[in-house]
């Protein structure tokens, strides 16, 4: 984030929540909200009766740490953009808007998500996109621990979660399907390794995808480890596509790495775990 | 060598002078035991005991007997544990079990006895005289507040605490079993009987099939670790969440739905692929602390409109302290499992040896949260082998607000208590998917029967109010000065609070 678009720059020392209305601009089917110390259960109900009555997209400004936004809120054609850092669960049970924060998120992103997508300017926390089963994650930059935990797919849904940056421990843990994508690209972490350890254990579904390599120790033992094929490419280049138009990277520097491929080795990882009594 | 040192539990015996040579056991059986060569031929080593066969016999001709080997004894190398031995040598896994633990750990339930009105006040016929069962489940506010009615009366007045209640006729919920670990006949068959009651079904980690719309209103949708068919729309069509972080036959352990089980239908409900393993975690991965459960409490309520939310904890040594906070992270109610509770499959280790009696838990969180003064704010919903209206009386006597069944409502659909739920092959109909099978339960039979078990505990549990000479259940709740315990030791009653028969 530059210095000059950092809303915390601005936004002074947090003062506490208050269960007020937050200030209300209408402009078309533009409505703009002024989050500042806004009580999360009053931002968010006044962004459901702003889509209620016929807001295709709400703008909200000052955000600092309200949970929940956009939570459960379905509609395709809505969209909400968020300046400042919204708060934990974002886009949790979401069915179809677009998200972006133009700034960081935290924890619980996407947090099964049925459809939408949300693009994160800047880096996330920690269970990104748990128990996801539609829909897109896009960040910037780097992610915390257990990205991408239990996501799956289901029919024509296929969740897609693609970070631009590093991740630690237990990224794509208990995968059961979905694309789940790491470029090790836009990372303030550049000494670190490109993932922690206890990637993709217990995955029994879905494809990860890696920019670099990864040491077995790094893998689950459920995983297969490949070097991704032409095959892969084609299904890579659409994400990493619109991971770059949406964060002004270059597509052809991405592209140019050496992708690593981990796949299930079983759909039943546990099948022969049980003898029956 | 022998392929196995394992020898059948039961033996089948068939009385071929009285059959009729019509097959129909070699139907019947969901386990394969019979072969038909002009009359039925059983193999001792698949039968399970589940009386299938015996049920349809036309000629009553078939007796399932213990299978009496006779070992040298040894009070430590009981028959069993020579058998499970032998069986993990022979194939390296974990034991698979299912429904409760069935060790002869002690019953409390067994060792508690009520009270009754004798000379010095009276008792009260419920047969003539109003007896009132309606429990609220939720939140009650810190203090009462009334407005003047329309009639010259009062009422509750309005925004005061108790809109998100959910309201049962009886104080008696089905406990949580996933479509897919039973079928969806079962599933039809809670649903309607819920609705009729006016009483709850909970949907279990399975997601809520399109068919069961119709009683949603009697539905609780439960949000587990594996956020199995959980979606706004699934979270927004029953009447109350439940979160299921533990379940008493398996505390801290998650969920593996085997992929045979994943049909078509399954995996709609449930939006996974068909065919593979649905795995639920063994923890929440988005809850590691009271702090992130309080999160996903409100996520919750965010998400559904304010719905009323539950927890659900298998009850473990430490129960109160994790009640407490459950409570406050803002549940509306607490739902413990005792040790003894039904499964559709569990490790045989953690069913037996896992968690403590559901009685305990329910005396030792009431008491915390009183003694913290939020007891009004949850409500607490006992199960973990409620059996009878009698075992319902005592965890109400005890602190509990309600009770939830899964294993009693089971068993008056035709379960056998056979334990083999986690194999697939249900003769009964009730833990299978397979179409030949699942077909056994008519959904409106089904309602009948459940129907039927709940309005006559509802009767029973009427009879022991009138006994003790109140009128409502209200005024059992958390009355442990009606109970008397019977053989247990100082200790235990003192946990209770629960005075030795006597005194």
């Amino acid at each position: 984030m530059g210095k000059e678009t950092n809303p915390m720059a601005t936004a002074g020392p947090i003062e506490g929540y208050l269960k007020v209305e937050p200030e209300v601009t209408v402009d078309g089917d533009t409505v703009t909200l002024d989050a500042r110390g806004v009580y999360y259960r009053n931002l968010n109900a006044a962004v459901r009766a702003a889509f209620a009555e016929g807001a295709k997209t709400v703008n909200l400004r000052n955000v600092n740490g309200q949970r929940y936004i956009g939570n459960g809120v379905s509609g395709a054609g809505l969209r909400i953009e968020i300046d400042g850092v919204p708060g934990n669960d974002l886009a949790m049970f979401m069915d179809g808007p677009t998200v972006v924060v133009r700034g960081n998120a935290q924890d619980g992103v996407g947090n099964t998500m049925n459809a939408g997508t949300v693009y994160v300017h800047g880096d996330a926390g920690d269970v990104l996109g748990y128990g996801m089963r539609g829909g897109k994650v896009f960040v910037h930059g780097d992610v915390g621990y257990r990205v991408g935990i239990h996501m799956k797919a289901y029919e024509n849904l296929v969740p897609i979660m693609c970070c631009g940056g590093k991740a630690r421990d237990f990224f794509g843990e208990y995968m059961a399907g979905g694309v789940l994508v790491l470029l090790g690209h836009h990372t303030q972490f550049e000494s670190q390794p490109l993932v922690g350890g206890f990637c993709g254990s217990g995955m029994h579904g879905g494809v990860i995808f890696l920019r670099g390599e990864v040491e077995p120790w790094q893998v689950g033992k459920e995983c297969g480890i490949f070097t991704a094929g032409e095959e892969d490419m084609k299904t890579l280049r659409p994400v990493v596509e619109e991971w770059c138009s949406e964060f002004g990277e270059d597509p052809s520097a991405v592209m140019s790495g050496r992708f690593t491929k981990l796949v299930p080795v079983s759909h039943r990882p546990y099948g022969k775990l049980y003898t029956n009594m | 060598m022998a392929t196995t040192f394992i020898q059948p539990e039961f033996k089948v015996e068939i009385d071929y002078d009285k059959c009729h040579k019509c097959g129909r056991c070699v139907q019947q059986c969901g386990w394969g035991v019979y072969d038909f060569n002009g009359r039925p031929i059983p193999d001792d080593s698949k039968c399970r005991a589940c009386h299938r066969c015996v049920t349809f016999c036309p000629a009553h001709c078939i007796t399932i007997k213990r299978n009496e080997l006779v070992f040298r004894d040894s009070e430590n190398w009981s028959p069993s544990l020579r058998k499970a031995v032998w069986q993990q040598s022979e194939s390296g896994g974990v034991m698979l079990t299912s429904m409760g633990n069935d060790k002869p750990y002690q019953r409390i339930f067994d060792h508690l006895v009520l009270d009754a009105c004798q000379v010095t006040n009276p008792s009260i016929d419920p047969l003539r005289e109003p007896m009132e069962l309606r429990t609220f489940i939720g939140c009650k506010p810190d203090k009462v507040e009334v407005e003047p009615n329309d009639e010259g009366g009062f009422r509750l007045k309005s925004g005061t605490g108790m809109e998100n209640n959910i309201e049962l006729a009886t104080p008696l919920m089905f406990g949580g079993m996933s479509y897919g670990s039973v079928s969806l006949n079962v599933h039809k068959s809670l649903a309607m009987a819920a609705s009729r009651l006016g009483i709850t079904m909970n949907t279990g980690e399975g997601g809520l099939h399109a068919d069961l719309y119709p009683y949603t209103d009697n539905v609780i949708v439960q949000c587990a670790s594996g956020r199995f068919g959980v979606s706004a729309d699934y979270l927004n069509r029953g009447v109350a969440i439940e979160i299921k972080v533990g379940q008493g036959a398996k505390p801290g352990i998650g969920g593996h739905l085997p992929g045979e089980k994943i049909n078509r239908e399954v995996s709609t409900t449930r939006m996974i692929p068909q065919g593979t393993d649905a795995l639920s975690p063994a923890p929440h991965h988005d809850i590691y602390s009271i702090a992130d459960l309080r999160q996903l409490i409100y996520s919750l309520k965010v998400a559904s409109g304010n719905k009323p939310v539950g927890v659900k904890i298998a009850a473990v040594h430490n129960v109160a302290a994790i009640a407490s906070g459950i409570v406050r992270a803002g549940a509306d109610y607490v739902y413990l499992d005792g040790f003894k509770g039904g499964t559709g499959a569990a490790p045989q280790v953690i069913r037996d040896h896992v968690g403590i009696p559901i009685e305990i838990a329910i005396a030792v969180v009431d008491q915390r949260l009183r003694d913290e003064g939020i007891r009004n704010r949850a409500s607490i919903i006992a199960a973990g082998s409620i059996r009878s209206s009698a075992d319902m009386a005592k965890a109400i006597a005890l602190g509990a607000d309600a009770v939830a069944i899964g294993s009693a409502a089971l068993i008056a659909l035709g379960c056998h208590v056979c334990q083999s739920c986690h194999t697939g092959c249900c003769s009964w109909g009730i833990t299978t998917q397979k179409p030949e099978l699942t077909r056994r339960i008519d959904p409106e039979w089904g309602a009948e029967r459940l129907v039927n078990l709940v309005n006559a505990w509802s009767h029973e549990l009427q009879e022991i109010l009138g006994a003790l000479g109140v009128n409502a259940v209200e005024s059992l709740r958390g009355s442990r000065e009606r109970l008397r315990s019977l053989g247990l030791d100082e200790q235990t009653s003192q946990i209770l609070g629960v005075k030795a028969a006597g005194l």
